[in-house]
């Protein structure tokens, strides 16, 4: 389901045939220079915009609504929107605005936290195997290229049964089973740039692995991982979704937009407003997200073709 | 070639065999047991009941007995569906399941590659941007969130398609779009990446020169490995159409096998979960096979690589 699959294997090209581009060269500026470019991209910074404005209604927007997200009123369950309920409420009277906004903060959570798990895991793994080389490499890749595989979603289902539905494990499962193509990326920088100069200097003074790989080498393929981490958010947020929707993610009383969907579809026949405030904003979430990790590929990127 | 098909073949049973042995960790870690319930049983009771099923018995032995069975197609009878087989189970759903995801993958095969086509030979027109910006919009409706928009547009405002249960053709379409439609958009991006990539090689721009009609060049030259990336994808493809197959049959009300498994894991059934996992596993890994084959035959460097 990741929607980073198309874009891995161009990147990957690209680092390893193209080292170093002239930017990383300049030190601090490459970060205002793919910053003046993304301004330029219309669709990057409306979606930047619009995902920030997203990201505020979820997160102060609770604070400001007169209504708990957990207190029913049963007299006024399914209501359609309303001066008084703008998003209307759910069949226990629930105010369904403050449920998209909290429902948002644990999607968005999860998104954060799960890529976060995603990124440790594919940098450390991918940074590894490119700079070891050789044999080792090409096992730890095997070992990737297997579990590419696999069906993943089985697992994190079965792990979700075996260990109990914790928020935390949602993190720990979604986030073991993303960083694949984080690893792939980083493998194809590392490999790239262990051949410059500035890696033999670090070398031959005599620098141990590991302050070559975390100083040196990992803080240049920055950018890529950045834009992957980027496109690897949607990709984690649509997995907790699915979860949620099968009624093995997040449980009650917290909700996800994932749980919202759910309850939503199933009373949509009479109450169609339950699944289309939390779709839409689920929809626009992970669309404006995509659009940004675009973008944020071309400004940080800029050898990649634009097509 | 046979060599190569061989040892991924052989790769391919490893790959299950260890699929299997995580499975049956997973599910033996998991607190509690399938007849565990609300109601108080006898302890003796509860003891006759593991035993009929062989659950007093060593982990180790369990495994093996399992295993054993397994490769004889034999996956033990449901824990909690009394007298029905995991086999029986799997029989009756498995080619409701096959029919939908065998219709969703060609829709999505259908619709993606000939609209990646189209998009790379008309680049920067808008037979370009019209597919691509609808293929973004269908990468950010996942199955849940398209299923029932589709629902309450064909179903309820318009009533013109029935929206549960699987009885014919006419209850295929929605639910084949729901699945399918999200990895057409997909297909058309990986297509049309591929083929701009053939498209702006030099060898075309030689043909173009000789005065080779585009056509040809396009059909003949560049389709061949311009469907690369598209064919690599539909391994992943088919795991994500088993995936979202849970979903889908959850909304339609499709007695399929996907709603089994989530039945199966919310209900704890040990022996179903492992026989489902190791199909869906199977089906995943044959495909991928496949893949490699179709790779290997469109691309004939890959064969000195490996």
């Amino acid at each position: 389901m990741s929607r980073s699959a198309d874009i891995v294997a161009g990147a990957e090209q690209r680092l390893a045939a193209a080292p170093v581009p002239e930017e990383f060269e300049k030190g601090t500026s490459l970060w205002e220079d793919a910053w003046h470019r993304l301004q330029r991209n219309r669709l990057a910074m409306i979606s930047l915009f619009v995902f920030s404005a997203i990201v505020l209604f979820c997160v102060i927007g609770p604070f400001l609504s007169p209504y708990d997200a957990e207190a029913q009123d049963l007299l006024k369950g399914a209501q359609g929107p309303s001066a008084e309920h703008w998003f209307g409420t759910d069949t226990l009277g629930r105010d369904l605005m403050v449920r998209t906004m909290e429902g948002g903060r644990i999607s968005l959570l999860v998104g954060l936290i799960a890529t976060l798990v995603a990124l440790a895991i594919g940098v450390v793994y991918g940074a590894t195997a490119g700079y070891l080389g050789g044999k080792v490499d090409a096992t730890m890749m095997r070992i990737v290229d297997t579990l590419y595989a696999l069906p993943f979603t089985i697992f994190v289902i079965l792990l979700m049964v075996a260990f109990g539905r914790s928020l935390w494990l949602i993190f720990v499962a979604i986030g073991a089973v993303e960083w694949l193509s984080m690893a792939r990326i980083v493998r194809a920088g590392v490999i790239g740039l262990k051949k410059q100069e500035f890696v033999e200097a670090a070398v031959s003074l005599g620098y141990s692995h590991t302050r070559i790989i975390v100083r040196h080498l990992i803080p240049n393929v920055l950018g890529p991982v950045i834009v992957i981490a980027t496109l690897t958010v949607p990709a984690v947020m649509l997995l907790e979704a699915f979860l949620s929707f099968l009624g093995l993610g997040v449980q009650p009383p917290n909700a996800s937009w994932g749980v919202l969907i759910n309850e939503g579809q199933q009373n949509m026949e009479i109450f169609p407003w339950l699944l289309m405030f939390p779709a839409f904003f689920f929809a626009l979430t992970l669309f404006t997200l995509n659009f940004l990790g675009d973008g944020l590929r071309d400004a940080l990127d800029p050898k990649s073709a634009k097509d | 070639m046979l060599k190569f098909v061989l040892s991924r073949f052989l790769q391919g049973l490893l790959v299950l065999l260890a699929i299997y042995a995580l499975t049956f960790v997973l599910v033996a870690l998991t607190p509690g047991s399938p007849f565990s319930s609300e109601r108080a049983i006898r302890p003796e009771i509860l003891a006759q009941i593991e035993s009929f099923y062989g659950f007093d018995k060593p982990p180790l032995e369990r495994f093996w007995t399992s295993l054993t069975n397994a490769i004889q197609g034999e996956f033990g009878p449901s824990a909690v569906y009394a007298n029905r087989s995991v086999t029986d189970i799997i029989g009756e759903a498995f080619p409701v399941s096959i029919q939908l995801g065998a219709i969703s993958l060609l829709v999505a095969l259908g619709i993606g590659i000939p609209a990646g086509i189209l998009a790379a030979v008309k680049r920067n027109t808008w037979l370009d941007y019209l597919p691509m910006s609808a293929s973004m919009v269908g990468i950010c409706l996942p199955t849940f969130v398209l299923g029932p928009i589709l629902v309450l547009i064909f179903g309820i405002i318009l009533q013109t398609l029935p929206v549960s249960g699987w009885f014919g053709p006419e209850y295929m379409i929605l639910p084949a779009a729901t699945l399918g439609l999200f990895y057409a958009a997909y297909f058309a991006r990986l297509t049309r990446g591929g083929m701009l990539e053939m498209l702006n090689q030099d060898f075309v721009r030689t043909a173009r020169a000789k005065g080779v009609p585009e056509s040809t060049i396009i059909w003949k030259h560049c389709l061949k490995g311009g469907l690369i990336p598209a064919i690599t994808y539909l391994g992943p493809a088919t795991a994500g159409i088993i995936s979202g197959s849970f979903v889908v049959e959850t909304i339609f009300q499709i007695p399929g096998l996907g709603q089994w498994f989530v039945q199966a894991a919310l209900n704890r059934d040990d022996f179903l979960i492992l026989g489902l996992t190791v199909l869906f596993a199977s089906l995943i890994v044959v495909m991928n096979l496949l893949v490699d084959i179709i790779q290997v035959a469109l691309n004939p460097r890959l064969k000195y690589e490996k």
